[in-house]
Order: structure tokens, then C-alpha cells, then sequence
């Protein structure tokens, strides 16, 4: 099954792209969390297993054909909904909230996952063609169910993060497949209408780092803090950043979550805009080339699939860098590659794969 | 091999050509912003985190206060000076550990453990040291200052409680939130060190209570002085809770315990509303605003009379004769007995192979039940017990609140027991017996009540048969004196019984009180009619060289609970009162007189009251 023709084909710029940013990433939570108080294994270390085990897992998703997949798409999409489902159940309950699932020894997130499975589903359903005036709300039936299902759950936990990033992967989608013009901007009118009703449903906590966003005057102890706290850390690196290991910000504990969330602050911290522009660089560099690898694609599977992946790796950049850079409010999205967290890093990984897999393949059949 | 579908691959092409663009500005957006924060502003940002000179103030927000129903202050802060330790200016200067402990008279091991358990907190955030120092050590401190690098004295509210051990148990107390409270208030802004309601209406109503904390972002110099505030938000006090209780019967229903031990709760029968609240012994709730020491808290938990404990809900106890009131109405309402039944009792009556004796050996004679209830005759009730059978009273003592919850918005109710067969072959897998029914009938065996269901009881008697959910708290004001919430009265219930059973029941109680031989003469009153039950529950099974009237040479904690249960005016029901003496004897002796000196109270506070209509002032004016 697998042809010599596959290694000819090997996407070795993206692997390269991948590696680059995720070996960085390695360096910088080595620097992050050197100040020694931790525990047990440092988690740089527990990072590089998490790493090694998420490189395998994509070379492995990578050498399958992809339109294999197109079997398992419901079937997995459907196992993961069903995780999350366990997860509110049964899951470990961390600083107020649900995520987590307990397999052996092994814990992990459901909704990590959740992401490559609603993108496998999509490209799934929209592999038949819609005709030439593409897709209407009357087709979208399906495609909202697995976008909402899954949703409500992470809401539930909560996860407000996630679940935006389940949103926005999925109508860009819907855009990439070409839904009517007509079709796009009622859907628009009905999510403005909706948005009271969403916040009702967000938790207090949320509520106020979206007020606090709005107006970080009011709560200087909190939200607002970390805020400024991010801002100074990035703007304090200047053009040259303050150098490998010579952060004072972040390691002070000035910046909570500095490992997961915050990893940017750290690295603008130490590297300064030349370090900023380079990684930011790289990250552009890699979701245009995934965008190529979309529309290079010789099917339709295989186009919407890597388009998902790509879409889910640039709201995820986006987001994550314009929180701490303080366009945004704080919500929990962590940045693909650099921020710590296994099954974050493993669900990216296996994104990856799926590009690559794409990748190789345009010239085969 | 699988279908590839080709189909419309164009659409893609498009839609690439505007999505490219689409990236591109999302990423200059990053791009010119980057190069905003770290060129632009690059240096005041860098000075900024150079100096590492942020530090955080804490701006505590005072805590509502709480008033009684006229609004007079039972819980308030006062300023109290405190002093804190910013680690991350103590690193730079190790010398003012000595310097500091030295003035405050803490030992060095005592400041490292402070510092020791707050190891994952941020350096830059200061840790509580001592709180409420005095004005010397206060002065000491100021004027040392410059020498004490790291050190902040802050001036936070304190709680105080206006009236000391006064009705403790329902304001309850606060304290410093732990873990576990962290975690389940993340979305509130509680931080390590903050002050939360831990018990009575502190917790309950702590929402209502906590107020918005403010704070300062502050740059310091290298000595950790005050430069500048960076940005300040001014905290909001708490909302104040006005309690239904009324001070004044508060303090004589305390007074009137004296040094005995037990729960009193007086409560308005026709609105559920809570007039008196008083748990014996009582606890000092200011002990646990400053942080409670080690054996302080030791010495609370270990006292043999539960201080810490609610005993108007969470102590349980058989409620002796006061239950004879259930067996009366389940006999009538049956139809088992009728208000002329009579039955003879001599001393004691002789069921199974065992003597169930009446408290008055000699016996009471022939008498009907309007007499056996105003005298308290066992051997009636026993007679009456084994006609309507186990479950009917149960049915009656449930219809009455009993054996359940009442639902009052305080910590830790209970919901006693009422036994009947189903229940006891649950609990053990054994039937009933019948013997046991004689028991039940006059209020002792599993049965098991709180003072605050025997409350719900009477009230019921008095106001024909409702039962209203106990109320603590009657309205919250915010600090401008608009009224954000308001608890009216809420009927939880109504017993089905007949107005002429309660006609019988009521008339036997104002006898218990006002005939001669009742048993609650002890509560009558020359103005009020008084209607109330007396009741003595057994802490143990009668030892046989103990005869009745014998209780003062028994040991303290072997001696019967006295209860009373009583209401007044008997036209017009008011107040509703359940008094219970812990090892106090007999109930008519220990219960019924404190009844009646809150009764005596009340009807002084509501005669003295001014009734302050238009012709009144006028005439005051006129005079």
C-alpha cells in the first residue's frame, strides 16, 4: 500500500515548518518553568514525550490513504461526541471544570479531539457536490447538528474556548464550500440575534472577562491584570527580546497560566519582535502553504479536510496571539505548537498528519 | 478502488484567491501591533518589568451589616490595622524577617510558615502577616518604615458583632475562605485571604453580604514604598440584611437561660417569621473574623455542651408529653376517641410483661381528655396510642411537620425521626411491637424532634393547622436603603385537621397553662392567655433506683430535657414559642418559665409601642 512514490512526494517544507515551531516551543517552556519550582518532571520533558508521541501519531495518519478515512469519519466523529458525553459524567473536575477523561493512567480531552473529528465529518458530508449555485440553508441541516452537539457539551464543562474555535472552523467551512451568498448572510442576521441569548448561557467568570475586555479599568485584580501584565511582558522584550532564560515577567508569576495560554508573552518577553516575527512568520508561512495544499487537493475529501485543519491552526494562532497582545478578551484558546498540554498538542499533530497525508497525495491519483 | 469526487473543484480555487488575503491582514493586524508594544512602546514597558515595581493593593470591600427588625445593628466592621508581607521585596531584603518579628513579638518560625504555605501564589502579592494590631505596634511600625523594606500596614474592616455572644448561632460567623470554598465560588471574586461566611446567615446570605472588592496596581521603589497608583478601582459595600428578630426579646431570651444549656425559638404564627433565635452555649463569632486561634478552636470543639451546634435545628430530641398533642389529634381524627372519652389511670398500666408508669405515681383517676392533655397523664395517652395504632400517628406527627425538614435558609438542618412500622422494618428488618407504640404515643423511643419542627408544631395548633416555612431574614437593603429583596411569607403546608379537633387541643392547652392542676402553670401570665404543653424527654431509660422526682440527685448529663411549647394570645395567636432545656428535668419546672418570660416581653414591647396615628400627634401637640 504504501508506494515509493509516497517519500518522492513527502511534504518535507511543512514537516520542517511543524518542527521548527514545536522545537521552539520546547526551548521556551524550558525557560519558562526553569525557576525551579517545580515538581516531579519538568514539564519541557513531559512536553517532549507528548511531542514524540504526537510526531508518530501523524506520520502514521500521514502514510494512510486518506480516502480511507472517509469510513471512519462518522463513526469517529460519533466516538468523540460520545467522549464528551462521558466527560460530563465522569470526568476530573479542574479548577471548576470538566475536561478531562481518565483512560489507565493516561488523562486526556475529549474535546481536543473533538476539533479533527468535526472536521473529518464535514469534509465527509460535503465530498458530494452541491451543483452550481452551491449550498443552501436547506442542505446545512446535518452539518449544523455536528457543530451544535458537540458545542453544548464543551459549553457545558465549561469551555468556552473550544467551543468558538468549533464555531469558527466551521463556518469558515461553509464558506470555503461555497454556501450561497443569500444563504451566508441570513445565517449572519440569525447568529447576531442570538448573540443576548449566548450570553445568558456564558458563566459568570466569562462574562466578566468579556466586560473587563471592554473595560479593563474595572477589575485590575483580576482579568484586567493579566492583560496588562501580558502587555508589558511582550512589549518589555523590545526589538531584540531580553535574551534566552532572562525573562523576568513571566517567571515571577506575574502572568497566570504562563505555560498554557500565556506562552506568547514569554517568548515576545525573551525574543523580543525579531524571535516574534520570525515564529508569527512561520505561522503564516505554514497556514498559507496548508491553504494550497486545500485547493491543490484532487478531491473534494481531501480539500475540505485539509482546509479544515488549516482553519482550525489559524483561529487557533490568531485568537491565541491576539489575546495576549491584548486585542481580545481572555478566553481559554492555547496556541498550536508552543503552548504546553498533551492532548492539545497530539490532536494539532494529528491535523498535521491529515495535511500531509493531502499533501502527498495530489499527485497520485 | 473509493470514487474520488472532482466535482465543482473550481469553487475551491475561488474561494483561495480571498481567503489568502483574508490571512494575510489577520496577520499584519499581529504584525503592526508587535511592532506597536515592542518598539513603540517598547521602553516604558521594559522599564515597567525592570524594576519589577508592580505591586498589588487589595481594596476590601465592607461587608453588609446585619440589623434586627427595627433595625438596630447586631453585625458591623470596624477598622482594623493590619500588617502584610510582600515576599518578592523581602527576597531583596532577608534582614526585615528578624526586624519585623522582633516588633510584633512573632517568632521566626511562625513568619516562615506563613510564607512557606503560600509558595505557588505570586511573589508580588502580599501575605497577611497579623491582623488587628495595636495602636503601639501600629506606631512602631509607621515610624520604622524606611527600615522595613517589604512590609505594608493596610487598614481593612474587620467584622464585629455589636452585642458579643448574642444570637450567635443565626448570625453565624466568617472566615478565611479555604480551598475547597475557592473552588467552588471561581466564578465570585474570592482570593487566598478573603473573608467568607462560614455558618448562620454570614453564610447564607453571603452573596448578599460579600460586596465588590476594589484594588490598587501601585508602583513602588526598590524599598517597596509607594510611588504612584498606577490605577485604582474603589471597592462597594455589601448589602445589609435586616433579620426578623427583635433585639429586645433576643436579650431576655438569652438572659433567661442563665447558665443552662439548650435551644429557644420564638416565631410569629401567622407569617413563619423567626422573632427569637437562642442556642445554649453560645460562641463568640468575632473569635473567627480575626482568625480563630488553634485552641480556641480546639476548646470549642471539644466543650461537652456542642457550642458550635444550632441546637433549634440540628439538635434532636424525643419530645416527651409535648407529643401528646399528635396522639390527641390522630385519636380524634380517627374517630378512636372522642373529647368525653374517659379512661381511669392508677399510677400505671400493665401491657405486654412490663409496667409503663404515669409521672404522677398516685395516679390521676378517672378524666377525660381535656384533662389528660392539661395534666399530662401518660397512662391516658398510652391507652389512646394503643386504640389509633403506630402508623396513624405517624400520619399525624408528618401532617404537623415532623420528620422532616422545615426548610429554613439555615446550615445543617435536621430532620429528626418519626417512627412507624414501614420505617422500623427498614431500619432494623424487624416488625413493630406493639409495646413500642406506647412509647410513641407519649413521645419517646425512635422518635426524635427538633426544637425548631416542635415549633411548627404549636404554631400550626394555633394558627388551625398551617405550616409556614421558618423565616430568618426579612428584607436586604442596598446601602442607599433600597430594598432589593423581600422574603414574604411562604405556606409550606396545611394539615388536614378538623377545625373542632384543633378547637379541643387548644382548649386543653390554655387549661395546661391557666387550670390549677395544668402543668404549664409556670408560663401563665396575668394579662395573656397562654396555651402550651409541657414535656420531659428521657436522656435515659429510668434507672430503678432513681424514682421520678429524684432528677437533682442525678448526674447533670443523665437528667430529662425539659421542653415547653406554647403560644399566646390564645384568641389571637401572636408569638409561638418552643423552649428546650437541655438536662433540665421537668418541663413545667425549667421550660415553661423562660416561655414566659419572652412571652412577658413581647407583650410588653407590643403594649409600649407607641401606636403613633394622626390623632395621637395631634393631640401630643395640643396637650
Amino acid at each position: 500500500m504504501i508506494d515509493r512514490r509516497l517519500f518522492i512526494h513527502f511534504d518535507w517544507a511543512l514537516m520542517g515548518m511543524v518542527l521548527f515551531i514545536a522545537l521552539f516551543g520546547i526551548l521556551n517552556l524550558y525557560s519558562v518553568t526553569s525557576n525551579g519550582e517545580t515538581v516531579g518532571t519538568p514539564i519541557y520533558m513531559k512536553q517532549m514525550i507528548w511531542l514524540a508521541i504526537g510526531l508518530a501519531a501523524m506520520l502514521v495518519i500521514a502514510f494512510v490513504e486518506y480516502r480511507y478515512y472517509t469510513d471512519f469519519a462518522y463513526i469517529v466523529y460519533v466516538t468523540a461526541v460520545v467522549l464528551l458525553i462521558i466527560v460530563l459524567g465522569y470526568g476530573i473536575i479542574t479548577s471548576g471544570a470538566q475536561r478531562w477523561v481518565r483512560v489507565g493512567a493516561i488523562k486526556f480531552q475529549p474535546s481536543e479531539f473533538v476539533k479533527i473529528s468535526l472536521i473529518l465529518a464535514l469534509a465527509k458530508f460535503f465530498q458530494s457536490s452541491p451543483g452550481r449555485e452551491g449550498y443552501s440553508l436547506k442542505h446545512l441541516g446535518y452539518p449544523f447538528l455536528f457543530v451544535f452537539l458537540p458545542m453544548i457539551l464543551i459549553l457545558k464543562q465549561p469551555d468556552l474556548g473550544t467551543a468558538i474555535i468549533l464555531l469558527l472552523v466551521f463556518l469558515s467551512v461553509l464558506i470555503f464550500v461555497k454556501v450561497r451568498w443569500s444563504s451566508l448572510i441570513t445565517l449572519g442576521v440569525m447568529g447576531v440575534s442570538l448573540v443576548p441569548l449566548v450570553w445568558r448561557f456564558l458563566k459568570d467568570y466569562q462574562k466578566r472577562r468579556i466586560i473587563t475586555f471592554l473595560n479593563p479599568d474595572l477589575d485590575p485584580l483580576g482579568a484586567g491584570y493579566h492583560l496588562i501584565q501580558s502587555k508589558i511582558a511582550v512589549g518589555s522584550g523590545g526589538i531584540f527580546g531580553k535574551g534566552f532564560m532572562k525573562g523576568t515577567q513571566c517567571k515571577l508569576g506575574f502572568l497566570p497560566e504562563q505555560h498554557t495560554d500565556f506562552i506568547f508573552s514569554a517568548l515576545g518577553e525573551e525574543w523580543g519582535l525579531v524571535g516574534c516575527i520570525v515564529v508569527v512568520g512561520v505561522y503564516l508561512l505554514l497556514i498559507l502553504w496548508g491553504l494550497r495544499i486545500a485547493v491543490g487537493s484532487k478531491d473534494r475529501f481531501g480539500a475540505v479536510l485539509s482546509f479544515g485543519v488549516v482553519a482550525m491552526l489559524f483561529w487557533h494562532t490568531f485568537i491565541n496571539i491576539a489575546m495576549v497582545l491584548g486585542l481580545m478578551p481572555v478566553v481559554g484558546i492555547p496556541l498550536p505548537l508552543l503552548s504546553y498540554g498533551g492532548s492539545f498538542l497530539i490532536s494539532t499533530l494529528i491535523g498535521i498528519g491529515l495535511l500531509l497525508n493531502v499533501s502527498m497525495r495530489r499527485y497520485l491519483f | 478502488m473509493m470514487e474520488l469526487n472532482t466535482q465543482r473543484m473550481e469553487d475551491f480555487k475561488e474561494r483561495y484567491r480571498y481567503l489568502r488575503y483574508f490571512v494575510g491582514a489577520a496577520f499584519l493586524i499581529l504584525f503592526v501591533y508587535l511592532w506597536y508594544l515592542q518598539v513603540i512602546r517598547g521602553s516604558d514597558l521594559r522599564q515597567l518589568s525592570e524594576n519589577n515595581r508592580i505591586r498589588i493593593r487589595e481594596v476590601v470591600a465592607d461587608r453588609g451589616m446585619l440589623l434586627d427588625r427595627k433595625g438596630r445593628i447586631l453585625a458591623h466592621n470596624r477598622p482594623s490595622f493590619e500588617v502584610f508581607l510582600v515576599p518578592e521585596d523581602i527576597r531583596e531584603n532577608p534582614e526585615t524577617l528578624g526586624k519585623v518579628g522582633e516588633l510584633l513579638n512573632l517568632p521566626q518560625e511562625e513568619i516562615h510558615e506563613k510564607m512557606k504555605g503560600l509558595k505557588r501564589r505570586p511573589a508580588f502579592r502580599p501575605i497577611k502577616l497579623k491582623s488587628d494590631i495595636d495602636w503601639d505596634k501600629l506606631v512602631i511600625l509607621e515610624s520604622n518604615r524606611i527600615h522595613l523594606p517589604g512590609v505594608v500596614v493596610d487598614v481593612r474592616p474587620t467584622r464585629a458583632y455589636q452585642y458579643g455572644q448574642l444570637a450567635s448561632h443565626l448570625l453565624g460567623y466568617i472566615g478565611e475562605v479555604d480551598e475547597h470554598e475557592l473552588k467552588e465560588t471561581k466564578d465570585r471574586a474570592y482570593r487566598m485571604g478573603s473573608m467568607i461566611g462560614k455558618y448562620g446567615v454570614e453564610y447564607e446570605w453571603e452573596a448578599h453580604l460579600k460586596g465588590v472588592d476594589g484594588g490598587r496596581q501601585i508602583e513602588v521603589d526598590a524599598l517597596g514604598r509607594e510611588i504612584k497608583p498606577l490605577r485604582s478601582v474603589e471597592s462597594f459595600p455589601g448589602n445589609n440584611v435586616f433579620l426578623t428578630i427583635d433585639y429586645d426579646l433576643q436579650k431576655v431570651a438569652e438572659e433567661a437561660y442563665q447558665n443552662r444549656n439548650g435551644a429557644l425559638i420564638a416565631m410569629d404564627p401567622r407569617s413563619g417569621r423567626i422573632l427569637a433565635m437562642v442556642s445554649k452555649p453560645s460562641f463568640d463569632p468575632s473569635a473567627f473574623a480575626r482568625s480563630i486561634t488553634a485552641e480556641e478552636w480546639k476548646a470549642l470543639l471539644e466543650h461537652p455542651f456542642h457550642p458550635l451546634q444550632n441546637k433549634g435545628l440540628q439538635g434532636q430530641y424525643p419530645p416527651g408529653s409535648v407529643f401528646k398533642i399528635v396522639t390527641a389529634i390522630a385519636g380524634l381524627e380517627t374517630g378512636a376517641i372522642t373529647p368525653e372519652t374517659q379512661m381511669t389511670c392508677t399510677g400505671a398500666i400493665h401491657y405486654g410483661n412490663r409496667d409503663f408508669r404515669c409521672w404522677k405515681e398516685k395516679g390521676h383517676g378517672t378524666i377525660d381528655l381535656h384533662r389528660a392533655l392539661a395534666e399530662s397523664c401518660d397512662t391516658y395517652f398510652y391507652q389512646v396510642g394503643l386504640k389509633v395504632g403506630v402508623d396513624a400517628i405517624a400520619h399525624y406527627a408528618s401532617e404537623l411537620g415532623l420528620g422532616q425538614k422545615t426548610g429554613i435558609t439555615l446550615p445543617h438542618e435536621k430532620s429528626g425521626i418519626v417512627p412507624s412500622t414501614s420505617w422500623k422494618k427498614k431500619r432494623f428488618g424487624v416488625q413493630w411491637y406493639s409495646g413500642e407504640t406506647l412509647s410513641f404515643a407519649v413521645g419517646q423511643g425512635y422518635l426524635n424532634t427538633t426544637p425548631l419542627q416542635i415549633l411548627t408544631l404549636i404554631s400550626a395548633v394555633a394558627n388551625g393547622g398551617k405550616r409556614f416555612l421558618p423565616q430568618v431574614v426579612e428584607h436586604v437593603e442596598n446601602i442607599y436603603g433600597g430594598k432589593l429583596k423581600e422574603y414574604s411569607p411562604v405556606e409550606t403546608g396545611r394539615a388536614d385537621i378538623s377545625e373542632k379537633t384543633l378547637r379541643v387541643i387548644q382548649e386543653a392547652l390554655m387549661a395546661a397553662v391557666n387550670e390549677p392542676r395544668g402543668t404549664g402553670g409556670g408560663a401563665a401570665l396575668k394579662d395573656v392567655k397562654v396555651a402550651g404543653k409541657t414535656g420531659t424527654a428521657q436522656v435515659i431509660k429510668m434507672a430503678a433506683n432513681f424514682k421520678k422526682g429524684d432528677m437533682n440527685r442525678m448526674p447533670l448529663k443523665f437528667r430529662d430535657h425539659a421542653w415547653f411549647a406554647a403560644y399566646a394570645p390564645f384568641e389571637h395567636p401572636q408569638i409561638a414559642v418552643a423552649v428546650l432545656v437541655e438536662h433540665g428535668g421537668y418541663g413545667g419546672a425549667a421550660a415553661a418559665p423562660i416561655a414566659k418570660k419572652v412571652f412577658g416581653k413581647y407583650f410588653d414591647i407590643e403594649a409600649s409601642a407607641p401606636v403613633k396615628t394622626e390623632e395621637t400627634i395631634e393631640e401630643e401637640v395640643y396637650d
